[in-house]
């Protein structure tokens, strides 16, 4: 049994961050009915934008926060403001295709900047170990991954319950037209939240860039556990989304453990598979 | 009374269908005018030219002595019109409260405490204090009702858009419906209402406007407009 303790640990730690990374598709398809396809190039373009301020100001990665949040929320609302708003109206292809556009436009500036060389956030916290009774290390790494995740997820529920942007936020998903009527500047609204989303990328950026390498292309694949989180969890659920990303991870794990390690990401996507099947609209999913 | 809207030769058209055609018609401030017509003359078409949901193809629609025919929806709830629809449009996933707070506070750019103590009040007012904690998915339809006209009261209306409450209620329900809309003109509120119950129409309002394919059947007290031959025609049918 106790042999199975530690892929059950690591896969929950590592869920947290999968939920982080999946938050702001989630976010954006629960209140626009939007899929955002430029996600994990937001994040990406934050592991590096972490990565300027490491080395130029000497930060830590977590402190660069500080000034990447902030600017990925002015990036996203300029994104929403100029792109997106323009496309709303006109159902979900325009959307998909200039998210993808601009999925493509912000890796290959990446690539241009940056060279295709791996880069990593370093921090201490990956080499420093956790003792569990005595009987395996995790990764200090791990435990903050989902730390964050847990209190960004937090975070988010509150704003949007307690605070009058939250409000307008969930009124502008709930009806848009109705919402205009009770005086909502609904472009606006939709950029605060893509704002925010753009946000959680800049959060889930850093964490992924102190726990692996990163490549300009990385966002592709962190778009993909994105989307295995959100469709696990339930579209557009905030709660969901957590728990798809612990559900993800810990499939993952245990698939490595007991398949080996070449099955780790096949039988994240075959729980991915069977839970579709079982239950399409996700375990929190309503509809 | 100084007039407070103005309609001047409005259209709009989709495609061949002339949806409002040509029409022109005056409100008086704290009026309360009826809107009637047969299915297809045009009434949720005007409303949504007057709310801004659409923009008109020609002519002009005077509020406040502004011209607002192709002004934002947020900005003309803002600036004091309020709509409410046959079907309720509620936020479905906040409690009653929270539906008026959001108008209170966005609609007529309040604090928040004021906008709980202005909500508490057009609860009173609508009958939904006991529920006003209540998630707006559990409602039944009567509630709905109430709720989407407390919301629009929410946004501080100065002309209030009535849209076809009282489809669907009953005899009794209609008369709360008649004695809450009349208390809202007397603090001064404009209102126009389109509605189908011809009880609620001969009750309700100070006068008629009579549309029919988009244009300006009538207009007048209701007892006269019910007596026209024009519009007993297109209710009742050509005689022959």
């Amino acid at each position: 049994m106790i042999e199975y303790l530690e892929p059950l640990i690591n896969g929950i730690l590592l869920g947290g961050l999968y939920g982080v990374v999946g938050i702001g598709l989630s976010m954006v398809f629960g209140i626009m009915r939007q899929v955002n396809l430029a996600h994990g190039e937001l994040m990406i373009l934050s592991s590096y934008l972490s990565l300027v301020f490491l080395q130029v100001l000497g930060l830590h990665p977590l402190v660069t926060l500080i000034l990447v949040a902030p600017l990925m929320f002015f990036i996203g609302y300029l994104i929403q403001i100029l792109l997106f708003n323009r496309v709303m109206q006109r159902g979900m292809e325009p959307f998909l295709m200039i998210s993808f556009g601009l999925s493509i436009i912000i890796q290959n500036a990446l690539l241009l900047i940056f060279t295709p060389d791996a880069r990593s956030l370093e921090t201490a916290m990956v080499i420093k170990g956790v003792d569990v009774f005595g009987l395996f290390n995790i990764p200090l790494i791990y435990l903050v991954n989902f730390t964050v995740g847990a209190l960004v997820l937090t975070a988010l529920h509150q704003f949007m319950k307690r605070t009058y942007m939250g409000w307008a936020i969930n009124a502008s998903a709930d009806n848009e037209t109705a919402a205009k009527l009770m005086g909502i500047n609904v472009n606006k609204v939709y950029a605060y939240a893509l704002g925010i989303a753009a946000v959680t990328a800049a959060i889930s950026g850093v964490l992924v860039g102190m726990s692996f390498t990163f490549y300009p292309h990385s966002g592709t694949q962190y778009l993909i556990i994105a989307f295995g989180v959100v469709i696990i969890g339930g579209l557009g659920s905030l709660p969901g989304t957590f728990l798809g990303g612990l559900v993800l991870g810990v499939s993952q794990l245990f698939g490595g453990r007991i398949l080996g390690p070449g099955f780790q990401l096949l039988s994240g996507y075959i729980i991915l598979l069977i839970i579709l099947t079982v239950r399409p609209q996700g375990i929190l999913g309503g509809r | 009374m100084p007039e407070i809207l103005k309609v001047n030769n409005l259209s709009k058209s989709f495609g061949k269908v002339r949806a409002v055609h040509d029409l022109s018609f005056k409100v008086d401030q704290g009026e309360i005018l009826g809107i009637i017509g047969p299915n297809g003359a045009g009434k949720t078409t005007l409303f949504n030219l007057i709310s801004g949901e659409i923009k008109p193809d020609a002519g002009e629609v005077i509020f406040n002595g502004k011209d607002v025919a192709i002004t934002q929806t947020f900005k003309k709830c803002r600036m004091g019109i309020a709509r409410t629809y046959q079907i309720p449009r509620p936020f479905l996933n906040m409690t009653i409260l929270e539906n008026l707070l959001v108008g209170s506070i966005y609609g007529a750019g309040k604090s928040y405490k004021e906008s709980k103590k202005q909500c508490v009040r057009i609860l009173e007012k609508t009958g939904l204090s006991a529920k006003s904690g209540a998630l707006v998915g559990t409602l039944p339809l009567l509630d709905r009702k109430r709720l989407e006209l407390a919301k629009a009261l929410a946004t501080n209306p100065v002309l209030l858009l009535v849209d076809e409450v009282a489809g669907g209620l009953t005899e009794g329900e209609v008369e709360e419906f008649l004695r809450i809309i009349h208390g809202v003109r007397k603090e001064g509120v404009t209102v126009l209402w389109v509605e189908h119950i011809v009880m609620a129409m001969t009750k309700g309002p100070d006068r008629l406007l009579v549309m029919n394919f988009g244009r300006r059947l009538f207009v007048g007290r209701p007892d006269e407009a019910f007596n026209s031959p024009d519009v007993q025609k297109i209710y009742l049918g050509d005689e022959d």
